[in-house]
């Protein structure tokens, strides 16, 4: 039991890890850092890096969260399916 | 004018009818009922509630307004206002939700096993909400004042009345569902201008794809390009890559949104209204989906609205409008005082530009003069409200904005009141001054708090104090160096010990307030900077509205230092953190408080 909790903490640690990283690359590093080159490729008339600050960045924050809960979810139910 | 007054009347009394039938319907039984709803709201009515929470008079009035002049360097409110539920769902809620109390202090108690953490705790979130409330008592008050046509004190009052008779008696549960109903009419009262605005400038009905169309005006320019060409012909900075101050301060401005965001006691709270652990995670998704919705929809807003007054002013190249030929918009809102024209140059014409001197020059070259500005004052926030107006829209649409304008205020004032009356009654009353209090009594006192609270932001909406508008960018700065430090080291790192946090939290808070205080004056009055007249924005170009970022970074330092000194926390306290990480087990649900 003691194992398990330990395990399960370390892949929710894991998880958080992937998602924070895509959380900073997609709004700081693309929508910010690199908004001058990205803004030389276009999205239709969107300017790329000013979509990702503007429009982007806010879908992958959609997308990270429901991934991250159902990632969790099949978690939960393999550490504890006593629930 | 009298059809826009009747539509108005209909949509703001209207709704209002609605929100008061749904306090009655569920006004709370107990204290659970009061703070927590119960326990028993769906993630999805719970995403919807800390939608209109979340989105005040500042996002469904102010932020599109600012998108609109600062272009590109707004994104910083659009990530940081989002990015922060990330942070909420990844960081803190699952597990404040697993521990479940009521509120952010009582956490932040149990947790360091301190008073004095507790304290802290119930200082920061009154200083945070206060100062907040007071911005959307002002909202209230300027919207019942503009389109009831009535004067400004009697539009707050009828605003505190309104609160009052929901909030006091639905609590809670009156509250959420409330604020379900207020969610809907904002959000129809914000996209609804928007597709049409949309579709008369590019033809396509979803205006997060109208932003990067071409105009439907057969010139086949994308609508951005030439909002950027318009713009920059007449000075100013390029709408898609104006920049906010520097690469830095934008850096930080986000990141003290973001963690601001998710240290908002008001927000956190409710997490604490879902059945579970897992419900509390898909909470936080559906919330921003409902926030998402607007705030994709607020580049479209802001873009478009600027092209529209810019086309406005001067319809075809070179051709400015006369004044005497002003649109009825225009006018109206020069009544107000937030629209200012002066003819400098005596045509008769309007222009706008961003040379703002007063001298007529003449170009040497070309042998014309070069164009200055007259249009001496253009407040940002008229432009989401008046947008329908330019847009020649249909007076119902102009009257359901109205009716979202005052929406999004009073939900937001709502919650705040709520966020103060329990860390009062709940945290300081019952939890440190009279700890054998009966839930009745404290379900009475919670109401009486909230009056009390109700009055004195009503006082302070009628009287704004010189810094009511420099406070909300405080309250975001002193949760982000505050609250959410000391959330997420409770929960991530187990030998975090009560003193380290408090320091911690001290000292975050106070390097925060010591430099937005230096840059404004202590308390905002002008002249009192200690430090004398220091350079602006010194500290790496961060600006004050930015700086929580830095605060908390102080706050994460300070609590490792002073935790290496006084050593970790005792051994029961750790054991309470790692049955917080797991969503099974035994302890105490909100609901069997």
């Amino acid at each position: 039991m003691e194992e398990n909790k330990e395990t399960y903490w370390s892949e929710n640690l894991r998880l958080i890890f992937i998602c924070l990283t895509i959380w900073f690359i997609v709004s700081f590093g693309l929508g910010l850092l690199l908004v001058e080159p990205l803004n030389e490729i276009r999205l239709g008339g969107y300017k790329l890096g000013f979509w990702f600050a503007q429009q982007g960045s806010i879908y992958c924050f959609l997308g990270l969260i429901f991934w991250y809960g159902a990632k969790m979810n099949k978690l939960d139910k393999k550490y504890h399916s006593e629930d | 004018m009298e059809e826009l007054k009747l539509y108005t009347y209909i949509a703001v009394f209207g709704t209002f009818a609605l929100y008061f039938a749904i306090a009655w319907w569920a006004r709370a039984g107990s204290t659970s009922d009061f703070y927590v709803a119960g326990g028993g709201i769906t993630p999805l009515q719970n995403g919807m509630a800390i939608g209109a929470d979340w989105m005040s008079a500042a996002s469904f009035i102010s932020m599109a307004g600012m998108i609109s002049f600062m272009g590109y360097g707004g994104s910083v409110f659009l990530m940081g206002w989002t990015g922060g539920y990330v942070l909420l769902a990844l960081l803190l809620a699952p597990y404040m939700r697993k521990h479940g109390k009521f509120t952010v202090p009582e956490f932040i108690f149990d947790r360091y096993y301190s008073k004095t953490a507790r304290v802290v705790a119930v200082a920061c979130l009154i200083i945070a909400s206060l100062t907040y409330i007071i911005g959307q008592m002002k909202g209230v008050g300027v919207a019942f004042s503009r389109f009831l046509e009535i004067d400004y004190d009697n539009g707050l009052y009828i605003g505190m009345f309104v609160v009052w008779v929901y909030a006091v008696l639905g609590g809670m549960k009156g509250i959420t569902y409330t604020q379900i109903a207020q969610y809907v009419v904002m959000i129809f009262a914000y996209t609804i201008p928007a597709v049409f605005i949309s579709l008369q400038l590019t033809g396509n009905p979803i205006p997060q794809l109208g932003l990067g169309s071409t105009l439907a005006d057969g010139s086949g320019m994308y609508l951005l390009d030439k909002l950027d060409l318009v713009v920059t012909d007449l000075g100013f900075k390029e709408y898609t890559t104006a920049n906010l101050g520097s690469t830095v301060n934008m850096f930080a401005y986000t990141i003290s949104l973001m963690i601001g965001t998710a240290g908002l006691p008001h927000v956190i709270m409710r997490f604490f209204t879902v059945p579970s652990v897992q419900a509390a995670r898909a909470s936080a998704g559906y919330a921003l989906v409902c926030i998402a919705l607007l705030y994709t929809v607020a580049p479209a807003v802001g873009a478009m609205a600027r092209l529209n007054l810019m086309n406005t002013i001067e319809p075809t190249a070179g051709q400015n409008l006369e004044y005497a030929e002003r649109p009825q918009w225009f006018k109206d809102w020069e009544k107000t005082g937030l629209l200012k024209y002066e003819d400098k140059n005596g045509d008769g014409k309007i222009q706008y530009t961003a040379n703002n001197t007063d001298k007529i020059i003449i170009d040497e070259q070309t042998g014309k003069e070069i164009l200055i500005n007259e249009m001496v004052k253009v407040d940002r926030d008229i432009m989401v409200l008046a947008n329908p107006a330019i847009a020649n829209l249909p007076n119902w649409v102009i009257a359901l904005v109205a009716a979202g304008g005052l929406a999004a205020a009073l939900s937001t004032a709502a919650g705040l009141l709520l966020a103060i009356s329990s860390s009062i009654s709940h945290d300081l009353m019952k939890g440190i001054l009279t700890p054998d209090m009966s839930e009745k009594n404290e379900l009475l006192s919670s109401r009486v708090v909230m009056t009390i609270a109700i009055i004195v932001s009503g006082y302070l909406g009628l009287n704004p104090p010189g810094f009511a508008a420099g406070t909300v960018a405080l309250a975001f700065g002193l949760a982000a160096s505050s609250i959410f430090p000391a959330l997420m080291m409770g929960i991530f790192c187990k030998k975090m010990s009560g003193p380290a946090a408090v320091a911690g939290m001290c000292s975050g808070i106070g390097i925060t307030m010591l430099y937005v205080f230096q840059h404004k004056g202590i308390m905002f009055i002008p002249g009192t900077s200690f430090l004398g007249g220091m350079e602006p924005d010194w500290f790496f170009g961060i600006s004050p509205n930015a700086f929580g970022a830095v605060g908390a970074l102080v706050n994460f330092g300070v609590a490792f230092a002073v935790l290496q000194v006084t050593g970790p926390a005792p051994k029961h306290i750790q054991e309470m953190v790692e049955n917080m990480r797991i969503p099974s087990g035994t302890v105490s649900a909100a609901h069997d408080h």
